[in-house]
């Protein structure tokens, strides 16, 4: 353990030295090219989902940012995710989505976008990313170097044991089945037409 | 592989997005699908970390499912109070639901 945060230390030095630079631009590989797609998927599909006139497009944007974070899984050697994320997310969420906004007639009397705080909300959310970026991402992570990731994975396989096995997550898994089951049900009963009133 | 810090950097730009979706949009809809940004977020803060710290212990994996889960059920949940809350008042502007303003 301290030999490996030793390591971490010296990469975290090699890091604010601007190796860390380097080492982004100078291997331009099909990987870091993947990534940069996804990147601009996720984020420009959350600015679709920010700025949008009409919700259906909203809609359409979240589905198009959840499928970059579907590709980003990939790239993090979870395809099982990435599986679950395009079915539930794409599948399910988007079509519910697109649904509540048909439902309530979203898309029309859309004059007023924002709320009359926008602006401060922006600072906010503006200070957060800075602080987040600035005092925990860079400083405490940016010196992670990539070879520290073990090339070994845990597969599809593992999770499956693992999320049936007695002594790890059968429990939460149940839990799980249990919470679906009672938000299904608060659904309907939430969203069902009184006929007494 | 695509350092660390990166993967941490694009999440809390799409949490930061999610945020101000959440803060600034009129619409309850709008603000649903910012919360499912954020909720995204935080999944591949997950995976990110388990990826490139312990690449062997499925606890990372789980807990991403999990949080999948939870955020179907607050999803459906969610879009079922405001379909309710449609048929009520024939609105679904956050800022004309104040019922339980006092």
């Amino acid at each position: 353990m301290g030999a490996r945060f030793a390591g971490q230390d010296a990469a975290n030095r090699a890091f604010l030295r601007g190796d860390g630079w380097v080492m982004v631009v100078g291997g331009l590989t099909p990987q870091a090219i993947a990534f940069g797609f996804f990147t601009i998927l996720t984020l420009g599909g959350a600015c679709g989902v920010v700025l949008n006139k009409n919700l259906v497009r909203g809609a359409v944007w979240l589905i198009v940012s959840l499928f970059g974070i579907a590709g980003m899984f990939v790239l993090l050697s979870a395809p099982f995710l990435a599986a679950v994320q395009v079915m539930v997310y794409i599948g399910a969420i988007g079509i519910l989505f697109t649904f509540a906004v048909m439902l309530t007639r979203s898309m029309t009397n859309l004059r007023q976008r924002f709320t009359a705080q926008w602006w401060s909300a922006l600072i906010v959310v503006g200070m957060l990313f800075v602080f987040l970026m600035v005092s925990v991402i860079v400083p405490v992570w940016g010196g992670v170097a990539p070879e520290l990731a073990g090339e070994v994975v845990a597969t599809t396989t593992d999770l499956g044991a693992a999320l049936v096995d007695g002594n790890q997550f059968v429990l939460p898994f149940e839990v799980a089945s249990l919470l679906l089951t009672a938000a299904m049900i608060g659904a309907i009963v939430i969203a069902r037409q009184h006929e007494e009133e | 592989m695509v350092p660390l810090w990166m993967y941490l950097a694009v999440a809390a730009a799409l949490f930061c997005l999610g945020t101000y979706t959440v803060l600034s949009r009129k619409n309850a809809v709008a603000v649903l699908m910012g919360v499912e940004l954020m909720l995204n977020a935080v999944n591949l803060n997950l995976v990110a970390f388990w990826r490139f710290q312990s690449p062997l212990n499925m606890a990372g994996q789980a807990f991403t499912a999990f949080v999948l889960v939870v955020a179907a059920a607050e999803a459906a949940v969610g879009l079922a109070i405001i379909i309710s809350m449609y048929r009520s008042r024939r609105s679904v502007t956050v800022d004309d639901v104040d019922m339980l303003r006092w």
